[in-house]
């Protein structure tokens, strides 16, 4: 009887530890999903002022960018971000897919072994050594070399200096995904091809890549999302000049870095905060997107593979 | 017998690291019948099947000597194109792995990337040889949609008409009817003893009932080993070799 009691209270004991730990896990788990909203109402409700005297619309198409008489303009910011982001992706995915198909298809699994740790080191280098490699290297090499090749004097701080130094940080994060993108692809399927006669590369050209299109797609769309969000790495090579950028060898100056270099320094201009709180959203709710669309794709993918 | 074979397989020996998985194998296969390779899972067969093709040399670490000759020709030697090889051998997997196109160009695939382009020609394939895999009537108002969409018998059925329009000599079947429901694989079992009259069939399998049905020769494997080999009804009625007797009994261990 007695044991029996004792039995019970221990039984009870464990439940209640049960609710206790299932209770902590939940209200971590909660504060983990309520973050990302608690961070755009909270841009949103400091760029409202700016909205409220300015259309949105207004703000992202107009070219003007003079805090000192009320005239922000976001358009010169959001083109020199396009430009590196996608001069960076172009730079990065073909090398990365190239660099995937080689691992997963051709080379000796001991390659793979070792490219590993390889990728996750350049993945954990801290973006700002990136940029003082980027000041150091690629700067000069462009202003050196690059630049007089097309006959132009410049200082070598640009769009494609930024876009260099970006495409090498987001080559790892893309690449991991697109290893993972290739080995989940069944062996029987690349056997199928080549019992019918087909070469390896004719496998890999034609069975391999598209099986594994949404997921290449969704690598470049992260890797994008990646990039375009960068900062400090970006802001040491890109110039930081406002001017619409209209070719690779011109200084920009991305919305990351506006927001980086100018806050908390011209507060006192009125609505200046707010301006820069816009930008931050904007590039808070590009990224979401794209990451959004990206998953949404990997998990398409991996629906239909089953 | 010897002028008949299609396939002598000669001392082969195949290890995969340290493992040796096939172990100095001799057999023939005859053409125009349907050989079937048995005995339980784990002892070489699928290998066997595989190396048939060389579609083992991918597998890493691995090594292989030994003869393989097809027609007389040792397959094993450098000197040969692989895929010209491959060509002469369609392959049938366990489960079927459509390529991710439409049904239309999983069947025209192997013909397309040896360069065939005339679309005539390839239209009057893909309806020829789905017709002989009895898929035709099933699919012919949906040719376009992509292969996934088809039931698994059906791809199945449009896995075997994909390796069958490139021409083959000899079908390798590795369990072809393991993922498929009674019907289908009847429906596939059919095909075969149709198919005989033109293809040479290797079909590899641990289900003794499906090869006692279907079966012309016999090569059965232990371990890595070929026990025993020959036609059929000598080696299920009259088997010489004490291990076959226990398979055949299910009595194995």
């Amino acid at each position: 009887m007695k044991t029996g009691n004792r039995y019970r209270s221990i039984q009870v004991n464990r439940l209640w530890r049960e609710k206790l730990h299932s209770l902590w896990m939940n209200i971590a788990l909660g504060i983990v999903i309520i973050l990302p909203f608690l961070i755009a109402i909270g841009l949103l409700w400091k760029s409202e002022m700016l909205l409220e005297e300015h259309s949105l619309l207004n703000l992202l198409f107009s070219r003007e960018w003079k805090p000192l008489s009320g005239k922000f303009g976001f358009y010169p910011f959001i083109i020199s971000s396009l430009w590196v982001t996608i001069l960076a992706l172009l730079i990065a995915a073909p090398i990365c897919l190239l660099t995937a198909i080689h691992l997963t298809q051709y080379a000796d699994t001991w390659v793979l072994k070792v490219m590993h740790p390889v990728i996750d080191i350049l993945a954990g280098i801290p973006s700002v050594i990136y940029g003082v490699w980027g000041i150091l290297v690629i700067v000069p090499f462009i202003s050196d070399y690059l630049g007089p090749l097309f006959g132009k004097q410049i200082s070598g701080y640009s769009i494609l200096a930024g876009a260099i130094v970006l495409s090498i940080m987001i080559i790892p994060f893309i690449l991991n995904i697109l290893i993972e993108v290739f080995k989940t692809i069944p062996n029987e399927l690349s056997e199928s091809s080549l019992a019918l006669g087909a070469t390896q590369w004719q496998t890999i050209k034609y069975v391999l890549i598209k099986k594994g299109m949404p997921g290449i797609i969704s690598a470049f769309g992260l890797g994008l999302s990646r990039a375009f969000g960068e900062t400090i790495a970006v802001l040491m090579v890109v110039g930081n000049v406002t001017r619409i950028p209209t070719g690779a060898f011109q200084p920009g100056y991305p919305l990351p870095a506006l927001i980086a270099n100018n806050y908390g320094e011209m507060m006192s201009i009125p609505l200046y905060d707010s301006a820069l709180m816009l930008a931050a959203l904007i590039l808070f709710l590009v990224v979401l997107i794209f990451n959004f669309a990206s998953r949404i794709l990997i998990i398409k993918m991996e629906k239909r593979s089953q | 017998m010897e002028n008949n074979a299609k396939i002598e397989i000669k001392d082969l020996n195949l290890s995969i690291g340290k493992h040796h998985i096939l172990k100095n194998i001799n057999a023939s296969i005859p053409s125009n019948k349907i050989t079937v390779i048995l005995g339980p899972s784990g002892c070489g067969k699928t290998t066997l099947l595989k190396s048939l093709n060389r579609l083992t040399e991918l597998y890493p670490d691995v090594k292989m000597h030994g003869e393989i000759c097809l027609d007389g020709q040792n397959i094993l030697n450098g000197r040969h194109d692989v895929t010209q090889i491959r060509k002469r051998m369609g392959l049938l997997s366990q489960r079927p792995y459509p390529l991710p196109m439409s049904i239309y160009k999983n069947v025209t695939y192997g013909l397309r990337i040896s360069g065939r382009k005339n679309k005539l020609f390839l239209q009057k394939r893909v309806e020829h040889y789905l017709r002989e895999v009895n898929l035709w009537e099933e699919v012919k108002d949906r040719l376009k949609e992509p292969a996934g969409s088809l039931s698994i018998g059906q791809q199945q059925r449009l896995c075997l008409a994909r390796g069958l329009a490139v021409d083959p000599a000899i079908i390798l079947a590795d369990e072809p009817t393991s993922a498929l429901d009674p019907v289908s694989s009847q429906a596939i079992e059919n095909m075969f003893q149709h198919l005989k009259q033109r293809y040479t069939i290797i079909l590899v399998t641990h289900i003794l009932r499906q090869a006692k049905r279907i079966a012309d020769n016999v090569i059965f494997m232990y371990l890595g080993e070929v026990v025993e080999q020959g036609p059929a009804d000598a080696v299920f009625e009259n088997p010489s070799k004490e291990k076959t007797k226990a398979y055949l009994n299910g009595v194995f261990y």
